[in-house]
């Protein structure tokens, strides 16, 4: 497995909106690629007649009966937004322009 | 009152249904010592005086009022009653901080209780406080948390282990009986084995995570600390078991047995005879501390002259588990972490428009050990790598798990292992390498992998330290565990070490000790 070029560090960090100093991008330059290697043991398994497991308890279809049941307080609830406007929290605008 | 906070939760059992001690001595008692002891410690995050004493005068109310109704009423009562607890800081208690150790959070106030703290609601255990963590649970030595460090009782320039480091060294320093920690990859083991306590990480599902911060969703699970194993059994029973608002809470019943473990140590001691016992041969990993090897070969003996059958079997892809766990542990991280995003809640930085705020939030919000694992999973998750990362490890997992199916068919009674590779290192001995730092947790993570439980008990010292032995078992085997630990907790009950104190604790006593942070700052200047 190819390691990471820095520009790919940086897109990585942009995918993950992570704004990441200059100084902050070259040392996860080195850690990154430094824990890929690690990965890279994986590649000595066979696994092309293993299925994949994405959770160990087999627990399918948890059904619940859809009834009405009082939720949180508003007030409770927008207590935390960094901004808000009476009974709604304002989000930046998501649509540049007129 | 000191004296009370060397007792153990079924030792205050006793005299609080009789009257001859109140909840509130007991909550003030271990108040006094955490409160004396923060400074040279930092456990805690936070200590709530006046709401923990208003739960013990409600606990206070309820043992009175069982105690005037009759010796039915007493019993009905939990063991944790008017008993005071710890939680990690990422176990929602309404209207209190929820900082899970970061930036991100500070400010924060859960709007609602966590599954976990309306159980010991119910039964009227009392919450003291919140301890210190790596952030989001992300690390092995509580070093990874905003708000500093936490030091190792047992020795003050070591660390306690982590994430629950804080909860692990609270019940260690006898702040509390118990505390409740989060377990992804050891967070639960690894620290209880650091600080000389008992920790157990239940079976995935067996402890609702309703009100927790999620880390890796696939592993994370609850579980207690205790100073021994009855106080840790009794704090799983009253938290596990089904719960609607997390669908991956299991329907699966909870033992009373684990309210009934042996209280004689001989007759503990004699459930050992006839087990037959796993000894993974990769657990004995390179680079494992001599005395820690020792401490756990000397366990092996111990239970094998107990009557115990130790048998060596072999668990053949455990050295792909480290590889395993840091592609699906980030991975999920960088999804669950995606709702930091300084709109509804938490931090908040503006920059211009809706990329640039949060470029600006999560990059001044997370530390550096989160942004490289939101970076790992992001990077194994994104077009291209899927298959090759995520997907491998996916497949890698079914193996790792498959290991362990092949023994529990083969009719083990549990595995034994150690829990760490080494004992308490010290601060900032691992901060600069990642990877030294990963390989903290190896016998560990494989249990999460598989979504089995495992439980760290103390097993003796190595160099003055406290070594853990852990016991892994079936899916939904918890209460054997219990048992299988407590004979082995009976048959050490008069070693030396047993009756052993942490080493540095009254040091803590001094207020004019280092802070851990500052600590850990001397020791990095004396290393240059």
């Amino acid at each position: 497995m190819a390691g990471l070029s820095r520009t790919e560090v940086a897109h990585v960090a942009h995918l993950a909106r992570l704004g990441l100093t200059d100084a902050e991008l070259d040392l996860l330059e080195g850690q990154l690629n430094h824990i890929l290697d690690q990965y890279a043991i994986l590649a000595r398994l066979d696994t092309s007649a293993i299925p994949p497991t994405a959770q160990t308890i087999e627990l399918e279809n948890i059904l619940r009966e859809d009834e009405v049941r009082p939720s949180l307080p508003t007030e409770a609830v927008l207590a935390n937004a960094p901004e808000r406007d009476g009974d709604y929290i304002v989000v930046p605008a998501i649509l540049a322009g007129e | 009152m000191e004296d009370l906070v060397r007792l153990t939760a079924h030792e205050m059992a006793g005299p609080l249904r009789s009257g001859e001690v109140s909840s509130r001595e007991l909550v003030e008692a271990h108040l006094a010592v955490a409160e004396r002891q923060n400074h040279a410690l930092n456990a805690w995050l936070s200590l709530d005086r006046d709401r923990a004493l208003a739960e013990a005068d409600a606990a206070d109310a309820r043992l009175g009022a069982a105690h005037a109704a009759g010796p039915e009423a007493l019993a009905a009562l939990h063991p944790l009653t008017g008993i005071p607890i710890a939680l990690k800081d990422l176990v929602s208690v309404a209207g209190g901080q929820c900082t899970a150790g970061s930036r991100i959070l500070e400010g924060y106030r859960a709007p609602y209780d966590a599954h976990v703290t309306e159980r010991l609601r119910d039964i009227g255990a009392v919450i003291l406080g919140k301890t210190n963590m790596d952030e989001f649970a992300m690390g092995s030595s509580t070093e990874h948390s905003a708000f500093g460090p936490t030091a190792n009782p047992w020795a003050l320039d070591r660390v306690p282990g982590g994430s629950s480091g804080g909860s692990a060294a609270a019940v260690a320093a006898f702040h509390v009986p118990v505390g409740i920690g989060t377990d992804t990859g050891g967070s639960i083991r690894q620290p209880a084995a650091l600080c000389g306590i008992v920790g157990m990480k239940p079976t995935y599902g067996r402890v609702s995570r309703y009100g927790i911060v999620a880390f890796a969703s696939s592993l994370d699970q609850i579980g207690p600390f205790a100073r021994d194993t009855r106080d840790a059994a009794a704090l799983l029973h009253a938290v596990a078991g089904r719960d609607a608002r997390d669908s991956t809470s299991a329907p699966i019943p909870v033992p009373d047995a684990l309210l009934r473990l042996p209280v004689s140590d001989d007759a503990a001691a004699t459930a050992l005879r006839g087990k037959r016992l796993g000894l993974p041969r990769e657990y004995f990993v390179a680079g494992m501390e001599p005395g820690v090897e020792a401490a756990i070969r000397a366990a092996v003996e111990a239970l094998t002259g107990a009557g115990a059958i130790v048998e060596d079997v072999s668990l053949p892809h455990t050295e792909y588990g480290l590889a395993t766990y840091y592609i699906v542990a980030p991975a999920e991280a960088s999804a669950n972490l995606a709702r930091y995003d300084g709109i509804r809640f938490g931090h908040a930085v503006r920059d211009g428009d809706v990329i640039g705020n949060y470029l600006r939030t999560r990059g001044s919000g997370f530390g550096a050990e989160v942004k490289r694992r939101i970076m790992l999973g992001t990077y194994a998750l994104s077009a291209g790598y899927f298959d090759a990362y995520y997907l491998k490890a996916q497949k890698a997992r079914t193996l790792i798990k498959g290991d362990f199916d092949a023994l529990w068919g083969l009719g083990y009674d549990a595995l034994i292992a150690p829990t760490s590779p080494s004992v308490a290192f010290r601060m900032g001995t691992r901060m600069a390498d990642p990877v030294a730092m990963y390989l903290s947790d190896v016998c560990t993570l494989p249990v999460n992998m598989a979504g089995l439980p495992g439980v760290s008990i103390p097993c003796g010292l190595s160099e003055g330290l406290p070594v853990g032995l852990q016991l892994i078992g079936a899916p939904w085997s918890e209460a054997a565990l219990f048992e299988l630990a407590r004979g082995y907790e009976g048959l050490t009950a008069s070693a030396p070490w047993r009756s052993l104190e942490p080493a540095e604790l009254r040091l803590a006593d001094d207020p004019s000790m280092l802070t851990p942070a500052a600590r850990a700052a001397a020791l990095a200047g004396g290393a240059h």
